[in-house]
């Protein structure tokens, strides 16, 4: 009873809240105009969800502007530079799917106001998985981006593979919630508080305990499954194939990225001092995911299959920094944000163009891509840009990706680092052979039915197209543009 | 040299202006097709203008030193910088590449390849041009890399649109080849950016080429050395192509379009052994040394097996595709002798064999539009059917075979003899070895270009294509191929043009190796 009177309520920053609170007033106003004006409402909820995220950017940009590290609720909710970054990336890439949901929605006649409340609430969840420096508030945020994704995944209803694709997706993240609760409840025992800097404290010295190893792989394991590495993977393909091709991007990206932001936080705040675990750890499935990723990568005939492995194994590209977490940290957590940034654009264009094409041609097919540069030359040259980029070849945007993964290995040394440099660099040439199969078939192949219509772009579609080519490109030529978030980002994350 | 005004400019113009053409020709609708074509054209035609500008304006007094050079900040965050700037060893370079191109173009002006579509053609041919001009001129590593690679995926798509029956093929081994070379290549940069130290033992972290001349790898042990050249060896080498990594090159040659293959010859091939002159060895001189006995060791094993290679071939384009490899050979072989002599012979081998080769993959192009075949034992008599065309072949098969006084033997003859006396710290039996062996390489570089010259141009036309009226060279191929024909014969009696700019460069480079190798 005591206990209870003697509460205080925990000092807000109402500022540093503010990104939070705007995303979530739209969320529920959303569902409030849906309630008042029912279906007459349907064609103001992609507009008025584009307009929530837009803006939520003003208040990240006047936190950056006014530059203080704020932190709240004794440290478990922090508000930095580098969180404000990967913010930022969420909404953009989430302002982006919506474009790219607009027609998807509408003409599928799927219910169109709880989608869009839906992926206004999963970012929320992204938008405080970024300043989550808590074991609870990580798996709050979590839980909040996840089970939003869950429905979303199967909301073609009508479809069995959409079904099979939410299902698995649920049962499967359940139990990496499950594994890394448990991994928790370890963590919490042996360090005695949730908060990352307790932890690093508590663990980061000595001799590593057993149960504080398990403990860490247990809450590692947890994230790998929600970044889909390997062996954590399986469920990817299935439900990237059988979820509506909007969420299929909206999981390809941002919440692969979320799930790469908690394992920053993670690895460089919480367990700094265990790199005896962390880096075998993330060595090993880095190396294993890239390598299986691409290989399966090479047998799909299906395209959204084929960016799925391509998603996993991009993934993989992602974790290799982790292996060099302790010797290049700045360089580490640099190369990850850069990586994050760029493959949100790329990726996302790339799913732009396979949305619009399948507007025609009503297929998933790579054959499907038959001709594609004979008759609709613009999406062909586009999806060439973001193939390019996916596979790292200058002046697309992903070669600088690429780089930064060589630069954060190299700068930590050593033949460890060097090995897993070489096994990116054979992995960037396994990559490159089934992008090829679908430059193949859009530029040297005929069009299959002899169909050469013109594909019609909607204008939503085309917004999108624009924004993710251009910034492929910005990103290509001036690497410094996305460099200097990196930057950024890095000496928030690091505590310097 | 202070630079000012315009002359900042020439260097970005003569790399971009193709790029700005190509840009332009994307806005243009496909059906104003010879405006697109004009477009094209003249684009590439004042990028040459700008070459020959710097031609001009160029100090030849001070060759060994960077001019126009331009140094703007670029990615901040990885310290790279836009540097870009050209001496004695760029400067022929970037001119063949400048002529070539246009010159391409015009041969291909009303002989687009099936499938058509002279809009996407040129555009590939220009974006080509920027990154060919651009890596002869980046300063920079990651520059250079970026320009490095812009040439990949133009010469992919020309290779697997306009190319023969077998072009998916070939386009993705080129492509998957060369994408290996370079990813350890950027390895090796970035080792290279993260261990390079100045004299007094600081770290230096610049990408900037010209710092890491001066250095010359001083503060980078031997066997770290050794490696990141290994590196380098895998990017540069596959590009050369080096035995054993040269089999995506018969592919890539024989499934190009005649222009595709032209270029490849005459510059894209060009950009391996210009990075081992620019970067390799001056960078790591030690690691130079190190691997210049197994460099010399696959260069003449490329020469004699590029040699036998070509005596098995029915197929006319490739065997000059495998003569590629046996000339290349002789580059690299005078690359490995680390002698000024031998670089300088390198550097000719080069040129010279980008006028020849180019000039013989042109003819075959030619006659395959016109007899719609390539295998030598169904052509013949060419000489009788389109005498001008079979002379043309015959001498750029004599010029190719190193006859004295055409620019080949210019390139071959001077690296045989500098592998005689390699450079210090060198196996002098080893290199001695490799000259014998080189020496048969052009024997037999006789032999099969004479065989190949011999049956295809002497004798009756075959019976197959005895009532077909052959049309000789027309006036597209004149304008496109007289440069080419002028350039192999002036350079052969006069092959100071070339020595004397290059030297400069040449022998600045292997001072630095042979004080290296007096003091270890």
């Amino acid at each position: 009873m005591e206990a209870l009177l003697a509460f205080s309520r925990p000092a807000l920053d109402w500022h540093a809240l503010a990104p939070e609170l705007t995303l979530l007033a739209f969320g529920t106003l959303i569902t409030v105009v849906d309630i008042i004006w029912d279906d007459r409402s349907k064609q103001a909820m992609p507009t008025l969800a584009g307009m929530g995220l837009l803006a939520t950017l003003l208040p990240i940009l006047t936190l950056a502007v006014d530059g203080t590290e704020r932190s709240m609720f004794g440290g478990a909710y922090v508000v930095d530079d580098f969180s404000l970054v990967l913010k930022a990336l969420f909404l953009i890439s989430g302002y982006i799917v919506i474009l790219m949901s607009v027609d998807y929605i509408r003409d599928g006649d799927y219910y169109e106001n709880e989608y869009y409340t839906l992926m206004l609430t999963s970012l929320l969840g992204m938008v405080m998985m970024s300043s989550s420096r808590d074991l609870i508030s990580v798996f709050v945020a979590l839980e909040l981006l996840s089970i939003p994704a869950y429905m979303l995944a199967a909301w073609r209803k009508g479809g069995a593979r959409s079904n099979e694709a939410g299902l698995k997706y649920y049962l499967m993240g359940v139990f990496a919630s499950a594994v890394m609760l448990y991994g928790m409840s370890l963590v919490y025992g042996l360090a005695g508080s949730t908060t990352f800097g307790v932890i690093a404290q508590e663990l980061g010295s000595g001799a590593a305990n057993p149960v504080a190893i398990l403990g860490i792989l247990f809450i590692l394991i947890g994230f790998a499954f929600k970044v889909s590495a390997v062996p954590f993977h399986t469920w990817a393909p299935d439900t990237y194939e059988g979820a509506p091709t909007p969420v299929t991007a909206f999981l390809a990206v941002a919440s692969k990225t979320a799930g790469m932001v908690a394992l920053i936080q993670l690895v460089f705040v919480a367990f700094p001092g265990r790199d005896d675990v962390v880096q075998p750890f993330f060595w090993l499935i880095a190396a294993l995911t890239m390598t299986i990723g691409n290989l399966i990568a090479l047998r799909q005939n299906n395209i959204v299959r084929l960016l799925a492995y391509s998603g996993v194994a991009q993934g993989g590209f992602m974790l290799v920094p982790f292996a060099v977490a302790a010797e290049a940290p700045a360089r580490a957590v640099e190369a990850v944000v850069i990586y994050m940034a760029i493959y949100a654009f790329m990726n996302l264009g790339a799913f732009t163009v396979v949305l619009a094409v399948a507007r025609k041609t009503r297929s998933g097919e790579i054959d499907s891509y038959g001709g594609l540069f004979q008759y609709a030359p613009g999406l062909a040259v586009a999806m060439t840009v973001f193939l390019a980029a996916l596979a790292g070849i200058p002046p697309a945007g992903g070669w600088f990706a690429k780089f930064g993964l060589f630069r954060a290995l190299l700068d930590a040394g050593g033949g460890w680092a060097a090995s897993l440099g070489v096994i990116v660099a054979i992995n960037t040439v396994i990559a490159f052979a089934y992008y090829a199969r679908i430059l193949v078939q859009m530029w040297f192949q005929p069009v299959p039915d002899g169909d050469e219509r013109p594909i019609v772009i909607t204008g939503a579609l085309r917004a999108a197209l624009a924004v993710t080519l251009v910034a492929t490109m910005a990103f290509g030529v001036l690497p410094g543009l996305v460099g200097h978030f990196g930057e950024v980002s890095v000496l928030s994350a690091l505590g310097g | 040299m202070e630079v000012t005004g315009f002359d900042t400019w020439v260097l970005s113009l003569a790399v971009f202006l193709p790029l700005v053409g190509a840009l332009v020709i994307m806005l243009i609708p496909k059906a104003y097709e010879m405006e697109l074509k004009l477009v094209a054209l003249g684009s590439s035609l004042m990028a040459l203008v700008v070459g020959a500008y710097i031609a001009v304006q160029f100090d030849y007094g001070a060759a060994g030193e960077l001019q126009f050079v331009v140094d703007k900040g670029w990615i901040d965050v990885i310290n790279s910088r836009y540097i870009v700037g050209l001496d004695g060893l760029s400067l022929p370079l970037l001119l063949l590449s400048l002529v070539v191109v246009p010159l391409c173009l015009i041969y291909s002006w009303n002989h687009i390849p099936d499938p058509g579509n002279p809009k996407a053609f040129f555009v590939l041919l220009l974006i080509l041009s920027t990154g060919m001009n651009g890596s002869f001129v980046a300063q920079d590593m990651i520059l250079f890399f970026v320009f490095f690679e812009v040439v990949l995926l133009p010469m992919y798509f020309l290779i697997g649109v306009w190319g023969g029956e077998d072009r998916r093929y070939a386009s993705l081994k080129f492509f998957l080849y060369t994408l290996f070379g370079s990813a350890l290549m950027i390895i090796s940069f970035l080792a290279l950016f993260f261990l390079s130290k100045d004299a007094s033992g600081e770290l230096l972290q610049t990408f900037d080429m010209r710092v890491l001349t001066d250095v010359a790898g001083v503060g980078i042990i031997k066997s770290t050395q050794v490696w990141i050249f290994a590196g380098l060896f895998m990017g540069f080498g596959i590009k050369v192509p080096m035995f054993p990594f040269h089999t995506w090159l018969p592919d890539a040659h024989t499934q190009a379009p005649t222009v595709g293959s032209v270029i490849l010859a005459a510059v894209l091939l060009k950009l391996g052994t210009y990075g081992f002159i620019r970067i390799a060895i001056p960078f790591l001189p030690e690691g130079a040394i190190a691997w210049a006995p197994w460099i010399g060791l696959l260069a003449v094993i490329g020469i004699i097996y590029g040699a036998l290679g070509c005596l098995a071939q029915k197929d006319m384009k490739r065997l000059i595709a495998f003569s590629s490899v046996a000339h290349m050979g002789f580059v690299m072989l005078g690359i490995a002798t680390l002698t000024d002599f031998g670089i300088n012979a390198a550097v000719f081998g080069m040129i010279a064999h980008g006028l020849i080769t180019g000039m013989l993959f042109f003819v075959a192009g030619s006659i395959k539009e016109r007899y719609h075949t390539l295998e030598i034992s169904r052509l013949g008599g060419l000489l009788k059917a389109a005498p001008r065309m079979g002379w043309i072949l015959g001498f750029a098969s004599m010029a190719s075979l190193g006859l004295p006084g055409l620019a080949g033997f210019w390139g071959e003859f001077p690296a045989i003899l500098a592998a005689y006396n390699p450079g210090a710290g060198m196996p002098e039996e080893t290199f001695r070895t490799y000259m014998v062996i080189a020496a048969i390489g052009t024997v037999l570089a006789a032999g099969y270009l004479l065989w190949l010259y011999q049956r295809t141009a002497f004798g009756e036309p075959t019976e197959e294509f005895a009532g077909h009226e052959i049309a000789d060279v027309n006036r597209d191929e004149w304008i496109a191929w007289t440069p080419f024909l002028i350039g192999i014969v002036l350079f052969g009696i006069w092959p100071n043009l070339i020595f004397n700019v290059t030297d400069d460069v040449v022998s600045g480079i292997t001072a630095t190796v042979e004080a290296i190798a007096a003091g270890s």
